[in-house]
Parts: C-alpha cells; structure tokens; sequence
C-alpha cells in the first residue's frame, strides 16, 4: 500500500446507502484539488458507488482496501 | 446567368469544395451549440407506499450526490406524503375532509406496499432500518433540502383531494405546479422516473 498524504480521515462506518456517497459529496467542496481523503466505511455497496461517483463527479479512487469488514478508500479530489 | 463571367472547371471545382468546407463548418457549430441534456433528473412520486418513498429518496438524494440537478414531482397519492401532521387547515368541504381522514397523514404514516400486514410489517420494516442504520423518510428528506432537490407538488391532485399548501410540511422551495412543468423538467433531463 502506497503512503499517502491523507488531507482527512472520514468515519462514515456504520452509515448505510445513500449516506456514504451523500458525505463525500458535501466533503469535497470542503478540499482543495488534488488533495487525498480517506474513507472508512462498512458499506459495501460502497466498492462499486465511489467509483461510479468518481466518475460522474470529476474525482478519483486511487486505492481500495479491505480489512476485517472496514473499508478503506482514498478520495482524490479532481 | 446573365452578367455573370463563367468560370472555368478547376475554378468550380474550388468553389464547390470552399462551399462545403463553409456548410460543414456552420453544422459543426450548429450541432455544438444545441443543448444536451443536463445532469438531471426528472422523478414523478405518484404512489404513496413507504417502500416506493424510500427507494425515491434514495436515488433523489444518491442522484444529487453525484453531482446532478434534482426535480421531483409528487402527484396523486404521493401528494399525502407531503402533509404534516401537525398543520390544521379549515375550509374543507365534506368530500375533502373524507380525503384528508382517508389519506395518510405525512410521510410517517405511509405503508408497505407489500406486507403492511395489517401495520405490523411496516414497523417491522421501519426497526430493522433503525437497527441497520438505514436513513429514515424524515432524514432522507431533510437532506434533500439542504442538497437543493426541488420538490414541485400537483396542483391538480392537491385540489382533487382537497389539500391545501398550507397543511404541507415546510421544505425549502416548495412549490406548486402542472403537468407542462414536469414534461418542461423531464424533457432537457438526461434522467427521467416514474415511481
């Protein structure tokens, strides 16, 4: 795994379809371009959201791992 | 034509192709300039089961997550969803009193189009969300507000079960209209739903 410069650090554990992606999309105005997030989630129905959010938002997953039932995926914003 | 000084071949020739070259530049511009559709979606809400509210809000709120402009339609019983329990407003005649004692009163009285059971498969439903953390109606709601999804209320269904504006939960920017305003919606959307 790559080391990263994480800007943040976002729990969205425990939340549930549609929240995971609603957050990220409020958390990126928040980011300059550029910068990396991490997401921890428990969603996986996130696996295949973030990327197509990605896609349609003009941002980029660049990695996603997976430990015991936690979900970590780094946000770049575009 | 009279007056006129013919040209030879090879000159025409540069003509026509020049006059091509010209027609094709103005289509180029033409068909960049006409307007796709725009990130949006269109949704009618016309049922008024917890289940089908649920699965619109979801893709309202998911849809503007993504980066999309948001319009939804509540029409006919979905119109009920929109009440809030805690308005009272006079001037009902008798069949419109029956409406509004008939039709569920706000967004937490919406039932399981399947397996209401009676209530019991309805607030069954509703606890394993809670225990799942699923957002609820109400929050779903809330969040689209503050993520500008545009609710636009039938006119015609509110006047045909008698509610009135002022019985409808405040939300930001809601508004009354007709059928042109949702097809004016639907029709520049890339998306467009009936649920």
């Amino acid at each position: 795994m790559a080391a990263y410069q994480i800007a943040k650090s976002l729990d969205y554990k425990g939340l549930k379809c549609p929240m995971p992606i609603v957050k990220i999309s409020q958390e990126m105005p928040r980011l300059t371009a550029g910068e990396v997030v991490e997401v921890l989630t428990t969603d996986p129905g996130s696996l295949s959201d973030f990327p197509a959010w990605a896609k349609t938002t003009g941002n980029q997953v660049v990695e996603t791992t997976q430990e015991s039932g936690v979900i970590t995926i780094y946000v770049k914003k575009g | 034509m009279p007056g006129q000084v013919p040209l030879d071949p090879g000159e025409k020739e540069i003509g026509m192709a020049l006059d091509v070259e010209r027609e094709l530049a103005a289509l180029k511009d033409a068909v960049a300039a006409r307007p796709g559709p725009k990130k949006k979606l269109s949704m009618v809400v016309f049922s008024g089961e917890l289940d089908k509210h649920l699965a619109a809000m979801i893709i309202a709120t998911g849809a503007a997550a993504m980066g999309m402009e948001v319009c939804m339609f509540f029409t006919f019983w979905g119109t009920a969803a929109l009440r809030d329990p805690s308005k009272r407003v006079g001037g009902k005649n008798i069949v419109e009193r029956m409406f509004g004692a008939m039709l569920p009163r706000g967004r937490d009285r919406l039932e399981l189009s399947r397996l209401h059971m009676a209530g019991a498969g309805t607030a069954m439903m509703k606890s394993v969300m809670k225990k799942k953390n699923v957002a609820s109606l109400g929050e779903m709601t809330e969040i689209a507000g503050q993520m500008g999804i545009k609710i636009v209320i039938c006119e015609m269904s509110m006047d045909l079960m008698g509610f009135k504006l002022g019985e409808m939960v405040d939300y930001p920017g809601l508004s009354v209209g007709g059928v042109a305003t949702f097809l004016a919606d639907a029709g520049e959307s890339s998306i467009q739903l009936f649920i």
